[in-house]
């Protein structure tokens, strides 16, 4: 059977897999930003945490995925057979980038736009909502990216605990030795990738405020030539 | 109250260990412009920030309108007080105009105030409002970029401006010229100025008093003409271009006769 033919055959089943794939990347990302955002601000408040947690988010990402879905079986509450098992492994995957880049864009706002704000009157808080989080939405949003292009690629394992999504053909193409069926799952969690690619590289355009990224002081004030930053 | 806005006593500051000022005294009176010359890392801008209170003294103190920075509110303070610096530091996202608008922003002024005041501070410095206030900080001069920067500390009509090294980032010609402009400005304005720079010209140019700073020390302070007379060796090293300059022209003008 060519792969066109299971596609068309199987469509509601193809659909409604990716719909969970889909559903468990978006999940999982948007509650990664609402962790990782935060602990990016905070680490440019309090240096002392920088270590500490971009060294927890950098282990995280250490551990085999397969492993770490594995694990999470075993853990009561958030745990378990499923998907709350798989969104929690994939929020963990997700933290590191958004982490890391938050931090960056921060950083990277130059000192000078800081010293006129603050002397000026601006208080920590206006100083950051108004100037170095608009400043750095578009690495912070780059972050996003590749936590969220990432994440559809690890969610495929997460079939082998019972959470659904692409990987369920996947595995099973692998168990009974059929290309076609892996191809079912591969192919279309590959389109998915790029299409989210592609939906937040266009976001990232669109909110990135103008003059953001323009050259102000003759320094690379470009977005993504920093070391370390992921875009 | 003796008329000083701004008054050091015995204000030293350290910075890691390290003694960046010591025993500073100093008052800066009401309307004048008083200028700390110096070269690099003598403290000025340290003393600069301390009036802002971007620093805190490391002991003595430092009154603002007759009361010490420690029992200001920093925001109430800053905001009563315009900040410029030698990197502007516009910020990039916003226009000219809402850049001007900062504090009358965060003072939640109406929206016809703030666009009157910025249309006006513009005009006063020499930018036609209807061609800048839409345009980005990225499609300006350097000279240009610092008159906003000028602007927007005057947006509030703080009685009190601090400027560190405004102009030592423009070429010769439009530094000179915005010099010339800021002098006429501030005849008109009447501000509390505390100026910092490291150029000899800049301070006799603008200064209604001088003082003179190393190593973390006023050395000499007053009038520029008794600045010129004073024999402090530090003076006579800030001279010694100048004179330089003034030989050169004498060598020049006769050979060419």
């Amino acid at each position: 059977m060519s792969l066109w033919q299971f596609l068309l055959e199987n469509g509601n089943e193809v659909l409604s897999l990716t719909g969970q794939h889909l559903w468990m990347v978006f999940v999982s990302v948007l509650i990664a930003a609402a962790i990782g955002i935060p602990a990016g601000v905070l680490m440019t408040r309090r240096p002392g945490l920088e270590k500490g947690i971009l060294g927890f988010a950098s282990v995280v990402q250490t551990i085999p995925s397969l492993a770490l879905f594995g694990f999470l079986i075993l853990v009561p509450i958030v745990g378990g057979i499923g998907a709350s098992s798989a969104i929690v492994a994939l929020i963990l995957y997700a933290l590191l980038p958004i982490v890391r880049n938050t931090f960056i864009g921060i950083r990277k706002v130059d000192p000078a736009i800081r010293e006129a704000g603050l002397g000026m009157g601006m208080t920590d808080r206006n100083l950051l909502l108004q100037v170095e989080l608009p400043l750095s939405l578009g690495i912070i949003l780059a972050g996003i990216r590749v936590a969220a292009i990432t994440s559809v690629g690890v969610a495929t394992i997460a079939a082998a605990i019972g959470a659904g999504g692409l990987g369920v053909y996947i595995f099973r193409g692998v168990a009974s030795v059929n290309t076609t069926l892996i191809l079912a799952g591969a192919i279309p969690a590959a389109l998915l990738a790029l299409l989210m690619d592609f939906g937040l590289n266009q976001l990232e355009r669109y909110l990135s405020p103008p003059g953001a990224n323009q050259e102000v002081r003759g320094d690379s004030a470009r977005r993504g030539n920093a070391k370390g930053v992921v875009s | 109250m003796s008329g000083a806005v701004i008054e050091f006593v015995q204000v030293s500051h350290t910075i890691l260990g390290n003694r960046v000022l010591s025993d500073l005294n100093l008052e800066v009176h009401r309307g004048e412009t008083f200028v700390l010359l110096g070269r690099s890392g003598c403290g000025k801008t340290t003393t600069l920030k301390l009036v802002n209170r971007l620093l805190d003294p490391s002991s003595g103190r430092v009154n603002v309108e007759g009361r010490s920075t420690r029992d200001w509110d920093p925001i109430r303070l800053r905001r009563g007080i315009g900040y410029v610096i030698q990197e502007v530091g516009l910020f990039p996202h916003r226009t000219v105009a809402q850049n001007i608008a900062l504090v009358p922003s965060l003072e939640k002024w109406d929206e016809a105030r703030t666009r009157n005041r910025v249309e006006e501070l513009l005009a006063l410095l020499g930018l036609e409002p209807k061609h800048y206030v839409d345009r980005f900080p990225w499609q300006l001069s350097g000279g240009q970029r610092q008159r906003v920067g000028v602007a927007r500390a005057l947006a509030a009509d703080p009685p009190i401006l601090l400027m560190d090294e405004p102009f030592g980032a423009l070429d010769p010609l439009t530094r000179s010229e915005i010099q010339q402009e800021f002098q006429s400005l501030q005849q008109r304005l009447g501000k509390t100025i505390l100026f910092v720079t490291h150029d000899l010209a800049e301070a006799l140019r603008l200064g209604t008093r001088i003082g003179l700073m190393k190593d973390g020390a006023l050395k000499v302070s007053g009038t520029a003409s008794k600045l010129l007379v004073s024999d402090d060796p530090e003076i006579k090293l800030f001279l010694e271009p100048l004179r330089a300059l003034v030989e050169l022209g004498e060598t020049l003008s006769s050979r060419g006769n």
